[in-house]
């Protein structure tokens, strides 16, 4: 079996363990233990913000620094204006590619 | 409001529809994504389908993107889902049911379906806005990964030089976005961003992006309790 067909069926296990766990175990309004209800709401935003400097300032494992930064840029100015998820993905793309032109 | 068991569901099918929509792009650069890990179409379906979860399958894929581990890449894609567990919990009382609709629904448990459930006053809205908002986002999320892979992914240098590959930051950008808001959870933000950052070139590929939720242990007062 490929290394991605490992991936995919761990992973499906692994988040749909966590995805189903509310609806199949917790009957009623009961509710978890705080810390773990904590840790699942701090962990997005490193994990996230992690997600979005590894995919900005590297490629291959390697610091780069190249014209998705300015693409970021854009987006961080697009949300930051409250435009939609789409508008900002599309201005990135596009100042990413204007930096790229020039 | 009336004493009618739920409201008027128009409202909630187009707030479905536009998150679904919203997150068409996203799917097209995961389709783009998965073609450059080197995936073919039934595993980058097969990532859509039964992952089902966006942040983390972008997270495995850029994993075996760069060389690392099938476990590598399950715990990055994991770790990053840890927030399905609070919205499950979350929204456990509107989705009672048979076991089997209970263990169905549950595979929609992303952000989308969780927010557009949320969002709605009425317990049965709340079932509805959920199953409405992950079933869209599931038919076009699919949809647009094979248009990825099928029709995008085949141009490599044309991504490049479209800034399609500035996409996969934005959308993740986008998605912490609402968070920043919030003192303590920008300064976890920042946290991990450095960790990972400072951890590339000493950490194998993949766990930078773990060791990022060591940034939860960062002094200062807990928030939204």
């Amino acid at each position: 079996m490929s290394r991605a067909w490992v991936t995919i069926l761990l992973l499906t296990a692994a988040t749909y363990a966590l995805k189903a766990f509310g609806p199949m175990v917790l009957g009623g309004d009961r509710s978890l233990p705080s810390r773990l209800t904590r840790l699942a709401d701090e962990l997005p935003a490193p994990l996230l913000a992690a997600l979005v400097a590894i995919s900005t300032f590297t490629s291959d494992a390697a610091w780069t620094l190249d014209a998705r930064v300015i693409g970021l840029g854009a987006a961080a100015v697009a949300l930051w204006k409250r435009l939609p998820f789409v508008v900002a993905v599309i201005v990135a793309a596009v100042a990413t590619a204007l930096a790229r032109a020039i | 409001m009336t004493d009618v068991p739920h409201s008027d569901r128009k409202p909630i099918v187009r707030q479905a529809l536009s998150i679904a929509l919203a997150v068409m792009p996203f799917g097209l650069a995961f389709g783009i994504a998965a073609r450059e890990a080197g995936l073919n179409i039934f595993e980058a379906m097969g990532f859509s389908s039964l992952v089902f979860t966006g942040s983390a399958q972008f997270a495995a894929v850029s994993v075996l993107s760069d060389g690392g581990s099938a476990v590598t890449a399950v715990l990055a894609g994991a770790l990053l889902n840890l927030r399905s567990l609070a919205f499950g919990v979350a929204l456990a009382p509107v989705l009672k049911g048979s076991r089997w609709f209970r263990a169905t629904a549950a595979q929609l448990m992303i952000d989308e379906a969780a927010a557009v459930g949320m969002a709605q006053e009425k317990p049965a809205d709340r079932r509805y806005g959920y199953l409405a908002g992950g079933l869209a986002v599931f038919v076009l999320w699919n949809l647009s990964t094979a248009a990825g892979v099928l029709f995008l992914g085949a141009m490599g240098d044309v991504v490049v030089q479209a800034g399609i590959d500035a996409t996969i930051p934005a959308a993740f950008l986008a998605l912490l976005w609402p968070r920043l808001s919030d003192a303590r959870q920008r300064t976890i933000a920042l946290g991990g961003a450095a960790i990972a950052l400072g951890s590339v070139p000493v950490l194998p590929p993949g766990l930078p992006i773990v060791a990022a939720g060591l940034a939860v242990a960062l002094p200062g007062r807990r928030s939204r309790r």
